[in-house]
């Protein structure tokens, strides 16, 4: 005995600085970023949640709910409290806020930058206990390990990589073991912890919506398969009461957390876990036979106010346009929606499905491991692996709609691979063991309890489901719960037959050893795989490009060099109009006002953008100018090749333009269905501002060639001059051109002038652009 | 013009405590008493910072020994005056050496139109009949105007220097001359006075006799200047202190172009294609001293690293050249903050009495750039006491507390404010201050405390059992 509890105290002690070392693996892969490049914020997104933390931390909290942000979206601009997801910027917010008071005087820019390796190492952990519920301590360490390093968190989680998903899969995580965990304890303080937690998660991200279907999905087919407890009971009905209370009280979820269909499965299940558990009470107190009555007059009635209940709900869906679900969900369910209906959702590069490579970059070896997991998930069948193998099945069907859903899978398939590979080795060393002659000879003595920790909890998993019908009284306590253990081993004692019987079943010793050799090469692979993905895939920070070259590094910093540019040396007020790709940087960067941004919730004010980019000079003046722009800024990748850029974009425009305007015609702009911009290009493209703004001038950089090495092709029309706009500020390599509008001449213009530009620009916009050149008409 | 006249009662005001600050108890010989027998001056507008030599043969003639003499500056001219220096020479043309006079603002109760002074304190009083040789260097900013006030991107940027072909003094002058040095011999016009004579790159004005004092006669002279006009408009120095040997520096730089304004179209296809002809007045360089072993170096803004900059160190210097993000054209803007460490050893000494000192140099370490506005922040160890600053010209001092990693009772900072700061006032300070070795062990004493108390109360948790139902 005492030596077992020294066995357990060092395996304890082992197992908390493995952790540790998973934290720290977990924390210092992400940092390559800031080896590599430097420590910054990085893409898109992360700049505006970085913007709004340095609001946070400047203006506290009330200030920070009540945000108008009137620096974007102009004229419109956007209520930043209401629509944004708070948990990340609140959870930054707080570490700076920590550090500071502990005089500690880190920038909010180096708190966002290493939020993100912070909270994976949190979320390697929290996969641990998540699979330590599941399958025990060497699948739990196996998995955490494996999530530590997997390609595709890797990708949203490097250091600078400030987004929503950073901490939204340790929520995610955590809020899933705390429900396994309510499962199988059925204690109702882990239930609390569980609405938390998921509180936490729907403040930090909208992919909350898919903990509010998969749990309901787990207790409905919990009670599908006869599995009903009231562990389930707590586990699921305090996490929708408190859950959807809580949820409500973040504003950009509000009384969406009970108006749309997102969340009305959670809302049935609750009912029908509630018929449920009447119906195990009633039969409880009633006789078979009378029970047999009951069911027959509860089943007509309940069907009846079912169909009436349904038909509401049909009624009410049906009357909303999207039939309740935001553009998003539904295209998760109909993968072919979005690009039929919304090209600006469409138009995102991760909002795409996958392609085969892609599972193998971001997930690696885990997609051969995970099916064996599912199979050891069955070995036995328990609550906590009924709920996992679901995780895994529908995370897998919405990776495969969309790639950024990738990461969701993620984590299920770092369980399931964590619990295959400790199975395996499992299996393996036993058989090793048993056929080792050395270790044979006492292994008779050893067998009761020293079987490595993961078969140990299959029993207790198997105990555990034995003891399901029990109501479990007790409140486990730490004392109790090292008592249950013991119990446990004790139980386990007399099952040593049962035992013995599954030894037998040894593979033969050369199999095993070669087969765990391959295992440990696999992980091995598999490890590089990753160190790879971290050091040259995934840490770009994007807005600063580095090309090898032979004198050595090359760097290419434009983005900033432009965005400097326009925060020093533009008035504080002057409004920028772009692409909706560079909103959020500019804001950030640059702190100028723009007409749209990576929101994206106004379609027709970007199509208004869009359509002036793919109008000609005078009507594209004419809108920006009844926008109160003053500075058009365009990304050019032609002269350095960076593919990226506008031009390769511009098809999006012309789509999102003329979807709202229809005198944007896509075929204007494709000679043939293709699109190009040589001397076979069409007019339309010829004559559009993108293309002007693109090319002005850019055949004088090589010798009148003017030659694209993006589209590699030499471009279609080479001089022109810019009557409307004009060149204020060109960045180094030409990735970033900034041009301002002439102001208006001064005369009227005559007659047949005006009726010939009528003809050619838009009709409403060229209105309000006419009204205001020409006040006297 | 209400406002220039305030501007000039509060100037006016300023000057006179300053007078009664400085001890002037003994009696001051009246002007007539002196003259300058010859007087030679020397103005170097190459840069845009404007330096004057100014030699002056100074002779007794009154009756009782002299032991100051006055010099005489327009108003706007002595608002440009950076920095002014005198030496008395002696020996002589190849034996010179020169020993550094002292130098005050002063203001005369009856000055002509408005005149500024400073008086230079001779070592020994002038006795009658004797002449004495007195070299003065003084720094003018902001003194070149740039005319045409806006250029597009292909024009060179001209500009005026406005000053007076006499030497504006309080005395008789019996001979005089001026020399202009300008950049280049593309000199659009100036004022002629005869006799007036330019040959290359030198203007030459005079020689002149027999000038009565306040004699004035203005001229403008018009060239071309395409030296980098460097503007530092603000720029806040942070020298940090840790006795476990490093000093840290990290200087906040809001740099502009100061010459004419860029107007118009700025191509990136003629910048790059014509580095002669397009672009003369920008610059896209910029040259910083910094002391040898100089070690952690960066350089970065608000949005992050700025990857255009070469170090070179050696065992004298080093050099640390940057490039901001963009090309400056007249007018354009741009912030950036450098930092960097230094070895403790070369710059932290301990005094005679025991107290420790800092011995940095003051001004800003770019060169050629005038500081409109310099706040050097020493911040002194925690625990440190009684901090003093020496500085060898007026500046504004005050302390400041500011709080680090894990400071408790914050660490004095000592902070030290000037305007118009010349490459001249790169000269250096001491700060004095008293400070314990114990309070080095401060911080790591309290985080092993705290680790300590961590691990006894996780100790204390694991032994408790603090369940309400005994099992």
């Amino acid at each position: 005995m005492e030596d077992s509890s020294l066995r357990y105290a060092f395996g304890n002690v082992l197992c908390f600085f493995i952790l540790l070392l998973i934290g720290l693996l977990a924390f210092s892969i992400r940092l390559f970023s800031v080896i590599k490049y430097e420590s910054v914020i990085h893409e898109f997104d992360p700049y505006f949640n970085y913007r709004v933390t340095q609001f946070l931390t400047k203006n506290g909290i009330y200030d920070f709910w009540n945000w108008f942000d009137d620096r974007t979206w102009y004229p419109l601009g956007r209520v930043i409290g209401g629509t944004v997801y708070p948990g990340l910027t609140l959870t930054a917010g707080t570490l700076w806020w920590i550090l500071n008071s502990l005089n500690i005087p880190l920038s909010v820019e180096t708190v966002c930058v290493f939020t993100a390796p912070i909270f994976s190492a949190f979320a390697a952990w929290a996969t641990y206990y998540l699979t330590k519920e599941v399958k025990g301590t060497g699948a739990g360490l196996a998995a955490a390990a494996l999530l530590a390093m997997v390609p595709s968190y890797i990708s949203r989680s490097v250091a600078g990589s400030y987004d929503n998903e950073a901490v939204a899969i340790f929520a995610l995580i955590f809020t899933f073991y705390l429900y396994v965990k309510t499962l199988n304890t059925g204690s109702l303080f882990y239930a609390t912890l569980n609405a938390i937690a998921y509180f936490y998660m729907v403040c930090s991200w909208g992919g909350y919506t898919f903990i509010i279907n998969l749990i309901p999905m787990h207790a409905l087919l919990c009670i599908v398969t006869g599995r009903y407890s009231s562990q389930l009971y707590i586990a699921y009905c305090p996490l929708v009461v408190l859950g959807t209370l809580l949820a409500a009280l973040v504003p950009v979820v509000g009384f969406n957390a009970v108006l749309t269909s997102e969340h009305f499965a959670s809302f049935l299940v609750f009912i029908i876990i509630h018929v449920v558990a009447l119906a195990y009470y009633i039969k409880g107190i009633l006789s078979p036979k009378m029970f047999k009555v009951a069911v027959t007059l509860v089943v007509s009635v309940g069907l009846v106010v079912c169909c009436a209940v349904v038909a509401v709900l049909v009624a009410l869906v049906a009357s909303s346009p999207t039939k309740g679900w935001s553009g998003r969900s539904l295209s998760l369910l109909d993968p072919t929606y979005a690009s039929k209906y919304i090209p600006i959702i469409a138009s995102v590069s991760e909002h795409q499905p996958p392609t085969w490579p892609s599972y193998f970059m971001d997930i690696n070896v885990l997609a051969f491991l995970v099916p064996a997991g599912i199979v050891a998930c069955f070995l036995p069948l328990s609550d906590a692996s009924s709920f996992v193998i679901l995780y895994i099945v529908t995370s897998v069907y919405f990776s495969g709609v969309m790639v950024r859903l990738m990461l969701v899978l993620a984590p299920a398939a770092c369980i399931m691979s964590g619990i295959a590979l400790s199975e395996a080795f499992t299996v393996f060393t036993r058989s090793i063991k048993f056929q080792f002659p050395g270790i044979s000879q006492s292994h008779q003595i050893d067998a009761g309890d020293t079987s490595s920790e993961p078969s140990g909890d299959v029993i207790q998993n198997v105990v555990k489901t034995d003891k399901i019908d029990e109501p479990v009284k007790e409140w486990p306590s730490r004392r109790n719960k090292k008592k249950e253990k013991e119990n446990v081993e004790k139980t386990s004692k007399p099952s040593i037959k049962s035992k013995i019987e599954k030894r037998l079943m040894v593979l033969p010793l050369e199999t095993s050893i070669i087969s765990l050799c391959l295992l440990v090469l696999l992980g091995a692979f598999y490890v590089i795989h990753c160190v790879w993905a971290a050091a040259e895939a995934y840490s770009a920070p994007s807005i600063v490009l580095t090309s090898h070259t032979p004198g050595g590094l090359h760097v290419f910093d434009d983005f900033r060099e432009a965005y400097a540019w326009l925060s020093h040396n533009t008035d504080v007020d002057d409004k920028v109009a772009s692409w909706w790709d560079y909103g959020y940087q500019t804001t950030a960067m640059a702190n100028r006002t723009v007409i749209v941004d990576n929101n994206t919730w106004n379609n027709t004010h970007i199509a208004t953008v869009g359509t002036a980019m793919s109008s000609p000079e005078k009507a594209a003046w004419e809108i920006f100018n009844s926008l109160d722009v003053k500075y058009v800024l365009v990304v050019f990748g032609g002269l350095v090749g960076y593919p990226s850029d506008d031009i390769n974009k511009f098809l999006w425009m012309v789509r999102i333009g003329g979807g709202v305007f229809p005198h944007i015609k896509e075929p204007d702009y494709l000679r043939d269905g293709q699109y190009r911009i040589d001397s076979e290009a069409t007019p339309t493209m010829l004559n559009c501002l993108m293309y002007k703004l693109s090319y002005y001038r850019f055949v004088e950089t090589d010798g009148g060639k003017g030659f694209d090495r993006v589209r590699r092709t030499e471009i279609g029309k080479k001089y022109f001059k810019l009557t409307h706009f004009e060149e204020v500020f060109t960045t180094h390599h030409w990735m970033v051109r900034i041009y301002k509008l002439k102001s208006p001449r001064n005369r009227i213009r005559s007659k047949t002038k005006k009726s010939k530009s009528k003809s050619s620009s838009s009709t409403n916009l060229k209105r309000s652009g006419t009204r205001k050149k020409n006040p006297w008409h | 013009m209400e406002v220039g006249v305030a501007k000039h009662g509060i100037y006016l005001i300023l000057l006179i405590s300053l007078v009664t600050l400085s001890n002037l108890s003994t009696v001051r010989s009246s002007s007539s008493d002196l003259q300058i027998v010859d007087a030679e001056r020397r103005i170097d507008v190459t840069s845009h910072i404007v330096r004057v030599y100014l030699t002056l043969k100074v002779e007794n003639t009154g009756k009782s020994s002299a032991s100051e003499v006055l010099l005489a500056f327009s108003p706007e001219q002595a608002k440009n005056i950076a920095n002014l220096q005198a030496a008395f020479v002696t020996g002589k043309k190849k034996k010179k050496s020169y020993l550094p006079l002292k130098v005050n603002p002063t203001d005369l109760p009856d000055s002509p139109n408005g005149t500024k002074y400073f008086t230079v304190y001779l070592l020994n009083p002038l006795s009658t009949g004797e002449s004495v040789t007195i070299e003065v260097l003084y720094t003018l900013t902001h003194s070149l105007q740039p005319f045409p006030v806006e250029i597009s991107q292909s024009e060179p940027q001209l500009v005026y220097y406005h000053d007076s072909a006499l030497i504006l003094s309080h005395y008789y002058i019996k001979k005089q001359k001026t020399m202009i040095r300008t950049p280049s011999n593309k000199v659009e016009s100036f004022t002629r006075v005869e006799p007036a004579d330019r040959k290359g790159t030198e203007l030459k004005y005079g020689p002149y006799e027999d000038r009565s004092p306040y004699s004035y006669s203005p001229v403008i002279i018009h060239f071309e200047n395409n030296n980098p006009f460097a503007v530092v408009e603000e720029l806040v120095r942070e020298v940090e202190i840790s006795h476990w040997g490093n000093l840290q520096i990290t200087e906040h730089y809001k740099l502009a172009h100061g010459g004419a304004r860029h107007k118009g179209v700025f191509s990136r296809v003629e910048y790059q294609g014509r580095p002669s002809g397009s672009g003369a007045s920008s610059f896209k360089h910029l040259l910083a001293k910094l002391p040898p072993r100089v070690h952690s170096v960066y350089y970065r803004d608000g949005i992050g690293n700025i990857s255009s900059s070469h170090l070179r160190s050696d065992l004298r210097k080093s050099e640390l050249e940057i490039e901001p993000r963009y090309p400056l054209f007249g007018g354009w803007k741009a912030t950036f903050t450098i930092g960097y460490g230094l070895p403790l050893q070369d710059f932290l000494f301990e005094s005679d009495d025991g107290r420790r000192y800092l011995n940095f140099s003051f001004g800003c370490p770019i060169a050629e750039t005038v500081v409109d506005d310099l706040t050097v922040k020493v911040v002194l160890p925690e625990g440190s006491k009684n901090p003093s600053a020496l500085v060898s010209f007026p500046v504004e001092q005050n302390l400041e507390t500011s709080y680090s990693y894990l400071d408790v009772v914050g660490r004095t900072v000592v902070v030290l404010k000037k305007k118009n700061v010349v490459p001249e006032h790169n000269i250096p300070f001491q700060v004095y201050y008293n400070f314990h070795p114990m309070f080095m062990l401060a911080e790591p004493l309290m985080l092993t405390t705290v680790f300590f108390l961590l691990f006894l109360t996780s100790l204390a948790y694991l032994h408790m059992d603090i369940s309400i139902r005994k099992s």
